[in-house]
């Protein structure tokens, strides 16, 4: 017996030995995701009188090495559209797990595609029926505001278990009407959750480099919610171009080919092989400085 | 659980059954610490109550580090708005993400209250239970300061001010987050007449505090418009717009004015 109680009744080291932790402990040590492998770069987004336009650039680096070529946009629904920055791998996890999600909603909403399919051909093969439930939300199936406040919560659930998604995410749709005004007609939507679970709306965003390089270019365009009514789908998208255009001259984690998706009532219009165009270089002539020139 | 023990005995003598401190296992030893779950997303707010009302209020700036995220991201939550009776606002300034789960947390606890006791929490209790849901995350915290208005049994304006970890006390005005150390010694001036004396008084000793009185509404709104006018100018990262949300016996009036968007 000895004045500690908190080792009473318990084995004595002098005779077994002290207990060895290294049973209680699994023979690998957990891993967590403490930095981000192989990245996208920036995604930008824009509202405008009707709905959204979202781009990103279909690379994906690791590190300063142009590894490969990448999805950048991911279409939910016919409402929501999600744009992918940081970790490419966990995109493709979210990617996946968001797949099996829509379809999950679209067997328990009721009004879904899967009665869609059924009664518009009763002999659809399995490829289109599968095919309709992933993609057609109709009716009552998630929003992107419904969509957002999922992921938000996914990602800050993650970020406590200090295991995180390494993504900046945008979300671009248009909103579900609210609860008391049920008729009302969808909105643009536009929101952003990070790794952290940091969630945000604005009339433009844009995640990474862009943040720096391309939202100033599109707050001209749409300083505040005012103005978002007053732009139209044509300028919106020209206004997105151009931010790619700038990406792609100052980015070097970029890439002159991109996703861009446009969500608007009729639907979502997703293009994954855009390219650069109209590209002038002749800025760098006039660029002193940087050690290679000496006057 | 081993490491809270702290008086810990000599590892070295024997017929001790464990060591004090955790062991270094295998499992532990690579861990790394790349991954800080906490950011800064700036911005102020303040509360002021009065005998018959409490306003708080709150910049609508969203940044991180020298970007501004958005121009409206709301620091000021109505707690349990589907109760017509409800009078409570939370504000939360601080790592926004806790912000917004804190907010969430207590209007489900005021909702449960409201569900299993059928009637209104009062201020003074949901004031606690904040306190302890904070605490409640003691050793791993919601990264905020949260300021809490209402008004209480007699109708007067209550205004609860917590660090991140729950401490809390019961005061007349509150500053937090970015520009507090701008706005708080205006309001400690302004709001509870510190360093003003009676005119005439006398000199040294002899002096007379001024005494604080309950201000108007009016009052207190230009007080809040001038607080945050002064803090936009020198703190980058407030600005864009200022929230304000005014407690009466009436109900919760919301407020929004421009700031400037430098």
């Amino acid at each position: 017996m000895n004045h500690l109680p908190q080792a009473w009744g318990r084995p004595r080291d002098d005779i077994y030995g002290a207990y060895n932790h290294a049973h209680l402990a699994p023979s690998h040590p957990t891993t967590h995701t403490q930095s981000p492998i192989v990245t996208g770069t920036s995604v930008i987004a824009l509202k405008f009188r009707g709905g959204v336009v979202i781009a990103a650039d279909n690379l994906a680096s690791y590190g300063s090495l142009a590894l490969h070529r990448r999805e950048a946009a991911e279409k939910f629904n016919d409402k929501a559209v999600l744009g992918f920055g940081g970790d490419v791998s966990d995109m493709q996890y979210l990617d996946r797990y968001l797949n099996a999600l829509a379809i999950r909603e679209n067997y328990s909403s009721g009004s879904g595609a899967g009665e869609k399919a059924s009664s518009t051909s009763t002999d659809a093969s399995e490829e289109e029926r599968a095919e309709s439930l992933d993609n057609e939300g109709a009716g009552t199936g998630m929003a992107a505001n419904n969509l957002h406040k999922y992921l938000q919560k996914l990602l800050y659930r993650r970020r406590s278990d200090f295991n995180p998604l390494w993504n900046h995410i945008l979300i671009a749709g248009l909103s579900s009407p609210p609860p008391n005004a049920p008729d009302a007609s969808p909105q643009p939507f536009l929101k952003s959750v990070d790794l952290l679970g940091t969630a945000f709306g604005a009339p433009s965003l844009a995640t990474g480099f862009g943040a720096h390089l391309a939202q100033p270019i599109l707050r001209r365009v749409v300083p505040d919610e005012e103005a978002v009514k007053k732009i139209d789908e044509a300028t919106a998208v020209e206004a997105i171009r151009e931010c790619m255009k700038v990406l792609w001259y100052r980015d070097a984690r970029s890439l002159d080919r991109y996703s861009l998706a446009v969500v608007t009532k009729e639907g979502v219009r997703l293009s994954e092989d855009e390219r650069v165009e109209g590209q002038s270089w002749e800025f760098a002539e006039g660029i002193r400085g940087y050690g290679t020139q000496v006057v | 659980m081993a490491a809270i023990f702290t008086g810990a005995p000599p590892n070295s003598g024997p017929g001790y059954s464990f060591t004090q401190t955790p062991a270094p296992t295998s499992a532990s030893e690579p861990r790394q610490h790349a991954f800080y779950p906490y950011t800064d997303n700036g911005g102020s707010t303040l509360g002021i109550s009065s005998s018959t009302f409490t306003i708080l209020a709150g910049d609508t700036r969203s940044t991180s580090g020298y970007n501004i995220n958005t121009r409206y991201a709301p620091k000021l939550f109505h707690i349990d708005s589907a109760d017509p009776s409800s009078r409570l606002v939370l504000s939360v300034v601080g790592f926004a993400a806790d912000g917004e789960a804190l907010a969430e947390r207590l209007d489900t606890v005021v909702k449960m209250y409201r569900y299993q006791h059928g009637k209104t929490i009062s201020v003074g209790a949901a004031a606690q239970r904040l306190s302890h849901v904070l605490y409640g995350k003691r050793f791993f915290p919601y990264y905020v300061h949260a300021i809490l208005g209402g008004l209480d049994e007699e109708g007067k304006g209550a205004l609860y001010s917590y660090d991140p970890v729950g401490s809390y006390e019961r005061e007349q005005c509150r500053a937090a987050g970015a520009a507090a150390s701008l706005i708080m010694p205006f309001l400690d001036n302004q709001v509870n007449y510190k360093n003003q004396y009676m005119a005439g008084s006398g000199v040294g000793h002899e002096l007379q505090q001024r005494d604080p009185r309950p201000l108007e509404r009016k009052e207190v709104e230009e007080l809040v418009r001038d607080a945050f006018t002064s803090a936009v100018e020198r703190h980058i990262e407030v600005g864009d717009g200022l929230q304000m949300m005014v407690i009466t016996k009436e109900g919760v009036e919301e407020v929004y004015r421009e700031l400037k968007k430098d």
